[in-house]
């Protein structure tokens, strides 16, 4: 009985030498270009934010950021690192809101979002997404979608009789089902990605508004302290 | 696509055969994906074409270079490697341009890695030329891509927004064909061009075909 003459397996060492080395330069051109692009695309994303603050918070007129301190108030900073929410003031120095960034995973990756909290009102009084690789055309309706927009014209997010936590956490319900002031009409077609929205607010509320509502002097300090 | 690639002539050959004769959009039909979903305005379609061009004119020059260098059983592992950092270098890029083209981009820039246009001019042709023709073909055909997704997304934009580059062509009672700059609309005007150059092109082939007949 014949055998088939079994093919000659191909040499290793030429495939391992190909894949390593143009991984190797592959990998250094990326750190190399991150490394020279990396402090203009920080700028970008501070003008950015910068911009979505008065966004979000459109009566105000200055803003100022804080960071959470360890003991649980809030200081004045120029850092652009660690838990910070951004405090939008009026003309008069009276504050009119802050304004929060929060993320969560949505549909395709993570979602970064931007959102202002009126402690006045007890509502989240707008929102923006900063980042999202959200499916174009549906996904990424959750951007522009002028009926899912309006649900952040005014946001229900009052605290307990305790104070120390969201009465009613935020809740994304079908589209033309909403019902209550707390609730997020979602976006038929973009399910996921609105549903994220709901849950990323709901989880950034219930932290960030009972701390503000109790340290609020400290927000309003950090102006009176600057003499503006 | 063995088909598509004569046997080099000249470089200016090399280089226009993408524009008109070989375009990858209009007669190849490839990369579809961002043909029909970024043409929404004339700017996103620049954009696109341009970050595409990149991308083919560097990874040819790089498979061109390392074509002896990468044995036939890795290869492909290999151009998917050396596009996926070219499009990692364009999206760094575009974000450090601008942040909104960025975010109007958005999934697609990414998805430039599995745009088969350029995955194909590595295997057709790229390793199988010299770094001279594989820049000349790179560049030839993504300058044709960029002026297909510009054709697409000019008429889109003016059709469905009234405007080009930006700019309002049409006085205030112009009331735009919102469907133009939805995914439909890609299709549609798709289908006009292809329409168009199809007719072009055999109008052309008619007068040639007549020109041999009065010759005999």
């Amino acid at each position: 009985m014949n055998e088939t003459p079994l093919a000659k397996p191909a040499a290793a060492w030429p495939m391992y030498r190909a894949l390593v080395g143009i991984g190797m330069l592959c990998g250094l051109l990326i750190v190399f270009v991150y490394a020279g692009t990396r402090p203009v695309i920080e700028a970008n994303r501070a003008a950015a934010l910068e911009r979505a603050v008065f966004a979000v918070l459109p009566a105000a007129t200055t803003r100022r950021t804080f960071v959470l301190t360890a003991e649980g108030g809030f200081e004045r900073t120029a850092e652009t690192r660690g838990e910070l929410i951004h405090a939008g003031f009026d003309q008069a120095g009276t504050l009119v809101g802050v304004a929060i960034e929060a993320s969560g995973m949505g549909y395709a990756d993570t979602i970064g979002l931007l959102y202002g909290y009126a402690p006045e009102r007890d509502a989240i009084v707008g929102m923006q997404v900063l980042t999202s690789k959200e499916t174009p055309g549906l996904g990424n309706k959750i951007e522009t979608d002028p009926d899912f927009l309006a649900n952040f014209d005014a946001l229900d997010v009052r605290l307990d009789d305790s104070g120390t936590s969201v009465l009613n956490p935020i809740e994304t319900v079908k589209q033309g089902k909403k019902t209550d002031a707390w609730q997020l009409d979602g976006i038929t077609g973009a399910t996921v990605s609105s549903k994220a929205i709901g849950n990323i607010l709901a989880a950034s509320s219930s932290r960030w508004v009972p701390l503000i509502k109790q340290r609020r002097a400290d927000l309003d300090a950090g102006v009176i302290n600057e003499g503006s | 696509m063995k088909a598509l690639d004569p046997t080099p002539s000249t470089p200016t050959d090399e280089f226009i055969k993408g524009l008109w004769r070989e375009n990858p959009v209009f007669v190849q039909v490839l990369g579809m994906c961002p043909v029909l979903a970024v043409t929404n305005s004339a700017i996103n379609a620049i954009a696109m074409g341009l970050a595409t061009t990149f991308v083919m004119l560097m990874s040819n020059t790089l498979v061109s270079s390392l074509r002896h260098f990468i044995p036939k059983q890795v290869r492909i592992a290999t151009y998917i490697l050396i596009i996926a950092t070219f499009v990692t270098i364009v999206d760094y890029a575009i974000e450090a341009i601008s942040l909104d083209l960025h975010k109007a981009l958005g999934a697609f820039i990414s998805l430039i890695v599995v745009n088969c246009l350029i995955l194909g001019r590595a295997e057709a042709f790229a390793s199988k030329h010299s770094v001279g023709y594989a820049m000349l073909d790179g560049l030839g055909m993504g300058v044709g891509f960029t002026l297909a997704l510009l054709c697409l997304g000019g008429v889109r934009e003016i059709l469905g927004n009234g405007s080009l580059f930006g700019v309002a062509l049409f006085p205030a009672g112009f009331e735009p064909w919102v469907v133009m700059i939805l995914p439909g609309g890609g299709f549609f005007t798709l289908a006009g061009w292809l329409l168009l150059i199809n007719h072009l092109q055999r109008r052309r082939q008619q007068a040639s075909a007549g020109m041999q007949e009065v010759a005999r």
